[in-house]
Order: C-alpha cells, then structure tokens, then sequence
C-alpha cells in the first residue's frame, strides 16, 4: 500500500506538481497497480542474470573528428525563454 | 480503371513505374481523402508544401502517414502531448528521413496516446481517436491514429511505434496488418523516447507485402542509434503460399479464459487454416510470459521516468507562466504539460528506481526479462514460430476501460512478451468477430512471433496465411 507521504516523496523526486485530489488518487492507483506487480516477487530468481537490453552490442564509438552540427540560432529556436545565446531560467533560489 | 486508392501500396509503386497513372495525380487524391478525415486521425496534414525540409522531388513510392511520435524538421510534433504544443523540430527522424529519400512524401502526422503510453489512444491531449469500424470505440493504442488512418482509408500506410503492442493491437483492432520488427532492425534516431529498450518503429499497413516493402526501406543501421544494426539484408517482397513444413507454437499456458469468445473462436480457426496449408501446430511451454505486463510495467515506467525528465520548460516545449524559482518552474511546467497517464507512469517508474526498491521492483523486473527472452529461445529450438490472439478482446468503448489502469495495461498481455524479448511479430486480420457485451462484428487479429532477425520467414509465413483467411472486410464507406 502506498502512503500519502511516499506519492509526495515521490513527486519531488521526478520534479512533478500533483494536485491534492491527484495524490489521493495516485495512492490508490499506484497501490493497485504494484499489488500486480508484486507477483514477480514470488518468483525465485536469484541466480537469474537481468537484461537491461536485448541487442548484445559492444560499445560504439566514432573518431573523433570535428563535423557540421545545430547552429546556436536554430538550437535556440523552440526554447521558451531564449536571451543571448543561451537558455533563461528562473533564478534558483526563491525570491523573498 | 480502377480506383487508384483501393490499391495497396506495392500495387501503387507498380503502376506509378508503369505509367497508369502519375505520382501527382495519386498524392493529390491522397491528399484529398485525408482531408475527410473524421475520426480525429490526423494531427497535421500536408498543406502544399509547408514543410520544405519533408518534401520529395520525385516521388515514387505511396505517401505515408507518420505517427507525430517522429522528429520531422519545420512540421509540428507533439507525441500527443501538450507539453510539446507548438514544437517544430530542427532535425528530421532517420525512419522518415529514409522514407522522403526512397520517395514517399510524408501524408500528415497521426494522432496517438500521450508519448506512445495507452493502448486506447484515449491519452492524447489532442482528443481520442475514433475506431473507423464504429465510431464509439477505440482504436486501440498507442499508434492509434497510423491504424485508424489505413483503415478508415484516409492513407496507404502509415509507420507508428511499438514498445510493448502499441503497433500489434490498434492493427489488430482495426483490421490492418502491423509489424512491430527485431530490436535494433530500425534506427530510433528522432523518434521520441518513450522505454528505450523496447521502442521499436514498424509499418501499419493493408497487406504483408506493403509492410514487407515499407521494412525494407526503414530497416538498416545508423550512426546516430548505436543500438540500431538492421536486418543484414532488406527483405524482398513475400510470395509464398503454403506453411508446409513450418512449426508453430501455441503457448501452452495460453489463458483461454482470459479471451473474449470470439476472439477465442477465430484464433481457433485461424490455426485451423495454418493445419490447412500444412503447417504444423503444438503446444510450446512459455511460462514466464504470464509476468510479462508485471515485468513491462516496472521496466517501460522506470525508463520512461528518465527519457521525460527532459521536459522542464528549458530548451523547448512550453513553460508555466507561472513565477516562482526554477525548481517550482519545472512542477508546474510538468503538473500542467502531462496527462494523467503520463504523470502515473512517471510517478510509477521514479518509485520503481527509488532508494530501497530498486532491487525488489526494477532488479527483479530484469531477471523476469531474462527468463521470459529465455522461454522464447528454448521454444524457437523446435518450432519456427509463436503463435497468439493479437489482443484478447476486439475494439472496446471509448471510455469503457479509463478509469481502470490496470484493466487497460492487461490489452497488452499478449503482445510485451515479445517487446521484452526484442523479437520481432506480426498482426495479421484473421476475421470479425461479435464483441462480448454484442453489437456489429468487428476485427480480430492473429500475432505470429519469430526468433530475433526472422522477418523474411515471418512475412513469408504471414503472406501465405492471410491469402488463405482472405480478410477482405472493410468499415462501411471504405473503399478497397
């Protein structure tokens, strides 16, 4: 069962606003769905190897070598607050 | 002549090479039935070549709908969601990318659920989509629109994405073929990152061989996908006719009970058909496949958790108006840019990976994985193939499973062992059946899995079936 207290816990964690009437109903959402989820607990797996991928792959590397990429102008384009040649964002600490 | 739009894809490219008709002539008629769309399918269409970057000079192949899951630089793509609104990327998708270069000009964009999460296509901020079957239930997700649109016969074909069934059910839903390839067949540059080990982009399409021809024009490696190593060869276009000497596999765990009569009984007599052309039938034990839905929703939320923390309302899609310090920037941004699915897979995937259960939830969830690609492959030692009901229901009401999560994530139980595996499967139209609370007969769709890099022998195999089902029903008002 999912406490209140872990669901806001949790928000933070993922940097998510939730709505008072959202953390009750991800409480119960989550507890239903992880009560599912908990039957592959019951499975004994210890000496199971996990799979974080299918495709055996060594790593892949290129030369490093310099080549054509995104202009500053069009990197810039879709963000909301672009000033100088950069990203703006709010200040990081609270005002007040 | 005969109506250029019944024709199939393969069927186009012909007669555009032999001169019936021009490819002018064919996108413009294209272009004018999209433009009757009424099922909320398109998010985006062509108009006339706003979209310089996307267009094609000379073009060869039948105009495509694109899932708006894929990048296309200058044309808006949201995945659904309205935390993208208004987005137009800077770079154009490898898939599509390769589609304009063999000469398939781009139709329009395709609604679908929020980030490719649903299976109802119920998730999109921009409204569901219809089923063109009967318009009061869905058509299945979360490629939803790419399925509606070559259905309802508003494009030729169309690419979507598949991480855990979302181009196999809404295909099978629908009535249409689609093919969710091997892991790795198909580069996921420029495709919107949903659970990065498992997405995977297919063709929807009317027959095995449009989704043979489209394969072959999207498979192969990429430099930007260091994941991405193609098929080898690109697939020709399958002609056989018979199964004789092919082995298909029923899992005998197969959860009979679980599937809605109908469905149950055109699954039978569709392997009735296989026995018919030759093939042979048996039971194969897969018994980790019935953890799949708890494996797929630890692992695909706890990917996706990562993959949207990049939605912060920094470097593109919108910002809360909102004042306050950056960290408030960011919740608010997210409280009001996501959906409630999206904000529940999120919220599921960041416990999954939290301190203290990170063993339990995500460690565990990958030894299931293991056990499940294991299963596969000791199946595949004696038969060819794996044989499943596509979805255990046909297309439901719209409304009908929201407010149940868990009852939404189980349409996936046939189709995430697959996607854990990272194999490849086909949904092929196997018939119509009643629904179970009744109503007008609609599609069911028939899955066959094969080993990993297997996609010729599988389109082979689901060419010769689906001459022998002869599926040739269509929603009222459908042509071909």
């Amino acid at each position: 069962m999912i406490e209140r207290e872990q669901v806001l816990h949790v928000a933070k964690l993922a940097r998510l606003g939730l709505s008072e009437e959202e953390v009750e109903r991800m409480a119960g959402e989550l507890s239903g769905i992880l009560e599912h989820v908990d039957r592959i607990g019951e499975l004994e797996l210890d000496d199971v190897p996990p799979t974080s991928h299918v495709v055996e792959l060594e790593n892949v590397l290129r030369a490093d070598e310099p080549h054509e990429s995104l202009d500053r102008d069009v990197a810039l384009a879709q963000a909301p607050d672009p000033v100088d040649g950069a990203f703006r964002v709010p200040s990081p600490q609270a005002e007040g | 002549m005969t109506d250029m739009l019944e024709l199939t894809a393969v069927q186009a490219q012909e007669a555009m090479a032999s001169g019936d008709f021009s490819p002018a002539e064919y996108g413009k008629a294209w272009a004018e039935a999209a433009a009757e769309d009424e099922l909320n399918a398109y998010l985006w269409r062509d108009g006339n070549g706003d979209a310089e970057a996307i267009s094609v000079e000379e073009p060869s192949l039948a105009p495509v709908a694109v899932k708006d899951i894929f990048c296309t630089e200058g044309v808006p793509t949201t995945a659904g969601s309205r935390i993208l609104e208004g987005y137009r990327p800077a770079y154009t998708s490898t898939a599509v990318r390769r589609l304009i270069e063999a000469g398939a000009p781009v139709l329009g964009k395709t609604n679908m659920d929020e980030f490719a999460m649903g299976s109802s296509n119920e998730n999109s901020a921009y409204g569901p989509v219809l089923n063109p079957w009967d318009r009061g239930r869905v058509p299945g997700g979360s490629s939803g629109g790419s399925a509606a649109v070559v259905a309802g016969g508003l494009a030729p074909w169309a690419i979507g994405t598949d991480t855990g069934g979302s181009i196999r059910q809404p295909a099978s839903l629908c009535g249409i073929v689609g093919l969710k390839p091997t892991y790795g067949a198909i580069s996921r540059y420029g495709m919107i990152a949903f659970a990065s080990s498992l997405d995977q982009c297919g063709p929807l399409t009317r027959d095995v061989r449009d989704a043979a021809l489209m394969l072959s024009v999207l498979q192969g490696a990429d430099p930007c996908d260091s994941t991405s190593v193609g098929l080898g060869e690109a697939p020709s276009l399958p002609d056989r006719e018979d199964l004789r000497g092919l082995r298909f596999a029923v899992p005998s765990e197969l959860a009979r009970d679980a599937i809605e009569p109908g469905v149950r009984e055109v699954f039978e007599a569709t392997l009735a058909r296989i026995e018919q052309l030759g093939g042979e039938i048996a039971e194969a034990p897969l018994p980790h496949a019935e953890h799949g839905i708890s494996a797929y929703y630890v692992i695909a939320p706890a990917e996706a958790s990562s993959n949207l923390a990049r939605y912060d309302g920094v470097r593109y899609g919108m910002r809360s108006e909102g004042s306050g310090d950056l960290i408030e920037m960011y919740e608010t941004t997210r409280a009001e840019g996501f959906g409630s699915e999206v904000k529940r897979r999120i919220m599921l995937g960041t416990y999954a990976l939290s301190s203290g259960y990170y063993d339990a939830y995500y460690g565990q969830a990958q030894k299931v994985r293991t056990k499940i690609a294991s299963d596969f492959s000791a199946a595949f030692a004696e038969f060819d193939f794996v044989v499943t009901p596509t979805s255990p229901s046909v297309a439901f009401g719209l409304g009908e499973k929201t407010s149940d999560p868990l009852a939404m994530y189980l349409n996936d139980f046939f189709t995430v062992p697959m996607s854990l595996a990272g194999i490849p499967a086909i949904s092929i139209p196997a018939g119509l059946a009643e629904p179970a609370g009744g109503g007008p007969r609609l599609p069911v769709g028939f899955q066959i899995a094969a080993p990993a890099f297997a996609e010729q022998k599988l389109l082979a195999a689901a060419h010769a079936l689906e001459g022998a089902i002869g599926f040739d029903a269509r929603p009222e008002g459908v042509r071909g």
